[in-house]
């Protein structure tokens, strides 16, 4: 048994005046998180003033893809920089509420609420 | 019924979300209820790989899901044949404690109506989790999880 190319974790950085967007799609669980894990941190090595992670093409997360993010989180902020979550959809959302890592982030719903938190 | 076993490999993950979406789909559970339940077999399944093999991925998982009348709802099995461990150390850590890791147990008991933990005859760790079809997981805001 395994994935089909729907399963395919797709992953873009934009560099923007306001900081770096990571854009991602598919499914994050254990096979695809430390993919993740490593496109958050090299766009952390530039130190940009916030890092937006896109959700909104991300339908699935499971306890590894917030563990990611969380450390991701945590690496920012030595750097000084501001992590934003945003696009969560309802599944997702959920995930980070029962954790209760929803009080630890800031929360967006649009990339341009994202862009001036 | 779903009667499986698979390798302690992360790539079979995808397809296990998908038929057991489609298992419960079938039998009348409401999205957000598969939602959670796949949840849970993912993160039970993701830490038997983590903690259970310790990232190797020859090693063997059974997955067994069944229908259950009293209650109406759901009994999943998940059984691994690693070396026993100490039952009492299979806990979630303290939410206030942020950092990374540690969640996957959380949620699982999060997700679930009952959860345990026991020695499998023969070796190894036996997951049982059940699950009615009136039982909804709720958030730290005591507000029913997302639909």
């Amino acid at each position: 048994m395994s994935g089909s190319h729907h399963d395919k974790l797709t992953i873009e950085t934009v560099a923007e005046p306001a900081g770096h967007v990571v854009r991602i799609g598919g499914d994050i669980d254990l096979r695809t998180s430390p993919e993740l894990r490593g496109r958050l941190l090299q766009a952390l090595e530039e130190h940009p003033e916030r890092l937006i992670i896109d959700l909104t093409g991300v339908s699935y997360m499971d306890s590894s893809g917030v563990g990611t993010v969380v450390e991701a989180k945590r690496k920012a902020e030595r750097g000084g920089t501001r992590v934003i979550l945003n696009g969560l959809q309802p599944r997702v959302r959920s995930v980070f509420e029962i954790t209760q890592l929803d009080k630890f982030f800031t929360i967006t719903n649009t990339i341009e609420d994202a862009r001036t938190a | 019924m779903i009667d499986l076993e698979l390798p302690s490999d992360s790539s079979v993950l995808p397809g296990v979300r998908k038929q057991l979406r489609a298992w419960t789909h079938n039998r009348g559970w409401s999205e957000h209820q598969i939602g959670e339940i796949v949840l849970a077999v993912d993160e039970a399944f993701t830490n038997v790989i983590r903690h259970g093999y310790k990232g190797r991925t020859d090693g063997c998982v059974k997955l067994t899901v069944r229908e259950t009348t009293q209650p109406d709802g759901i009994e999943i099995s998940i059984r691994d044949f690693c070396q026993s461990v100490d039952l009492d150390r299979i806990c979630g850590r303290d939410l206030d404690d942020i950092r990374p890791g540690g969640l996957g147990v959380h949620l699982i008991h999060a997700m679930m109506e009952k959860v345990e933990y026991s020695h499998a005859e023969g070796g190894g760790v036996l997951l049982v989790m059940r699950k009615s079809k009136t039982h909804v997981a709720t958030t730290h805001n005591g507000e029913a999880n997302a639909k």
